[in-house]
């Protein structure tokens, strides 16, 4: 290397951005790749829960008598935000374990950007900024097609969506930090999907109210982000939503997604930084 | 050329003291040692315990969900398949059953052997040995039944200690549990074969989800027009169900003879199929 080389490399290659445009460049890497790649996961994130929505909302609900249980309205206006939020769990939750391993050990791509003047903080942030704009933008496409089928009216359905994609992050943000510890593919995952994430979706009183289930239940409930969720993306679309109970809600959700991030950015900067 | 047999052919070739299915099949195919395919599988899975045993709560969960809580919104009861009344629950348990059945032996024979196929190279590295692609699929199919078995035994039990059997019948919900898994494994493992990468699974999603949801698992056929109640009547986890149903509520007839040759059928059909794919792509 000659030395006019040598002198002149720190000048085009040290651009050291700030924090926030750092996380911003790791979006950007996921964005590039989505680009090319979202039609791969339509069928899991926007498909899966209309099917469902077709099933138990239209067919089932045709068995269902509008009542009390069912808030006063059809079975169908009740079921469609609560699988909004529904979605974003479960999308949160594919989005926050295999990918996350495999960008550790696999793909190392974490490996790579950390190799850059970005820190392990700022990867950790762009990786959950990209999982909240993946569950954004699914569940938009989600409320879209039920908005084409009459399924929703008024200004609740964008809110819905606010607080449906807090509830898959504040989901999100602990399994993110799970995965972040996780060594070996095995039981870990597929334990958390079968004793968590499904019992979650069952009895978070999507389907059905959750004073309906036995007390164990409903205390199971309290502390599933899901309930919490349920309660303020049905709330916001119906127009029931009271300002208390709704603070509440909104409060454990951001405790546990703050909780959740912190946990994440400890694992991160073990597993990433020298 | 038949000059040219390497030496080891001679350990495949059926002697007359093998059984017929080694005289009929072409040799080389088949050696009468899927077993060490089986012990293979039950070694393997020491390692994976926590996900074989949580393959039996699925159902369960389901059930005690929605047995309890969408119960209470129809009113608590349904029309089973005799016209009687079941107690929503009853009327789901069966269906449960046959469906993770079907979701077992699907997810086995497609995302496990794929895996196994493609990337693990095992069935590349049994080939080396005496073992023909008759025994790999019926160790593999064997293997799923024996897993598929225990959950229904398992989720059979606790549908009996939640009161949720009413007649004797129920007994040979296990082996036609196994008959469905059987069908499901081997159609899933003939779709396999065609399989070209990790995106064609979207498709196995694509059928397994809308029949699971659609296949009067959780409502009866009548809620349907007559149009889409015969294109439901085609599906096989209606028929799964339709078995299920009248065994465990005690709505036996010579209908249900027509379920179980719909499964004999899918099955042959499926084993064909998936051992000749299996041996053109493995012995080329």
């Amino acid at each position: 290397m000659t030395t006019a080389a040598r002198q002149r490399a720190p000048v085009t290659a040290g651009r050291v951005v700030s924090g926030w445009q750092a996380a911003m460049l790791v979006v950007e890497g996921f964005w590039t790749w989505y680009r090319r790649s979202w039609r791969a996961t339509l069928i899991s994130s926007v498909v899966q829960p209309l099917l469902i929505l077709l099933a138990f909302g239209v067919v089932f609900g045709s068995l269902v008598p509008t009542s009390a249980a069912t808030g006063g309205v059809p079975y169908l206006d009740y079921l469609a935000p609560a699988l909004l939020a529904m979605a974003a769990v479960q999308n949160a939750a594919v989005e926050s374990t295999w990918p996350i391993q495999s960008r550790f050990k696999w793909e190392r791509t974490y490996l790579a950007m950390v190799a850059t003047p970005i820190t392990s903080g700022q990867v950790l942030a762009g990786q959950l900024l990209w999982i909240a704009f993946r569950l954004a933008f699914s569940g938009a496409a989600y409320l879209v097609v039920i908005a084409l089928f009459g399924g929703i009216a008024g200004w609740g359905a964008p809110l819905s969506l606010v607080f449906a994609t807090l509830c898959g992050m504040a989901f999100a943000a602990p399994v993110v930090a799970l995965a972040a510890s996780v060594q070996h593919e095995g039981n870990a995952f597929n334990a958390l999907f079968r004793f968590v994430v499904l019992p979650m979706t069952l009895f978070s009183g999507t389907y059905f109210p959750i004073s309906q289930l036995p007390v164990w239940g409903q205390v199971l409930a309290w502390v599933s982000p899901l309930w919490h969720g349920t309660e303020l993306a049905r709330g916001a679309a119906l127009g029931t939503l009271a300002p208390l109970p709704a603070l509440g809600h909104v409060a454990y959700l951001a405790a546990l997604l703050g909780a959740g991030t912190l946990l994440a950015r400890w694992r991160f900067a073990k597993r990433l930084e020298v | 050329m038949s000059v040219l047999t390497p030496p080891d052919v001679g350990d495949r070739l059926p002697g007359p003291g093998r059984g017929p299915l080694l005289r009929i099949l072409p040799a080389g195919r088949y050696a009468g040692r899927s077993r060490v395919l089986v012990e293979r599988s039950a070694m393997v899975s020491r390692r994976v315990w926590l996900t074989i045993v949580s393959g039996f709560f699925e159902p369960l969960f389901f059930l005690l969900a929605l047995g309890q809580g969408l119960g209470a919104m129809v009113g608590g009861s349904l029309t089973g398949p005799d016209g009687t009344e079941l107690t929503y629950a009853a009327f789901i348990a069966p269906g449960l059953l046959a469906a993770s059945a079907m979701n077992g032996a699907v997810y086995d024979s497609t995302f496990n052997i794929f895996f196994k196929f493609r990337y693990a190279k095992l069935y590349d590295a049994m080939l080396a040995t005496p073992l023909g692609p008759v025994d790999i699929a019926v160790g593999e199919i064997a293997w799923a039944l024996i897993r598929g078995g225990l959950y229904a035994a398992g989720f059979l039990s606790v549908m009996l200690a939640l009161g949720l059997i009413t007649s004797a019948w129920a007994i040979l919900a296990l082996p036609a549990a196994l008959l469905v898994a059987f069908a499901f494994a081997a159609v899933g493992m003939a779709a396999t074969t065609y399989m070209r990468s990790w995106q064609d699974f979207d498709l196995v999603q694509l059928v397994v989800l809308p029949m699971f949801l659609f296949s009067t698992t959780f409502f009866p056929l009548s809620v349907y027009p007559r149009p889409v109640q015969i294109v439901v009547e085609c599906l096989p986890l209606y028929h799964a169900i339709e078995l299920m149903r009248g065994l465990t509520s005690g709505a036996v007839g010579f209908g249900l003879l027509g379920h179980l040759a719909y499964f004999l059928v899918m099955a042959a059909i499926g084993v064909v199929v998936a051992s000749r794919r299996l041996a053109t792509l493995l012995l080329r």
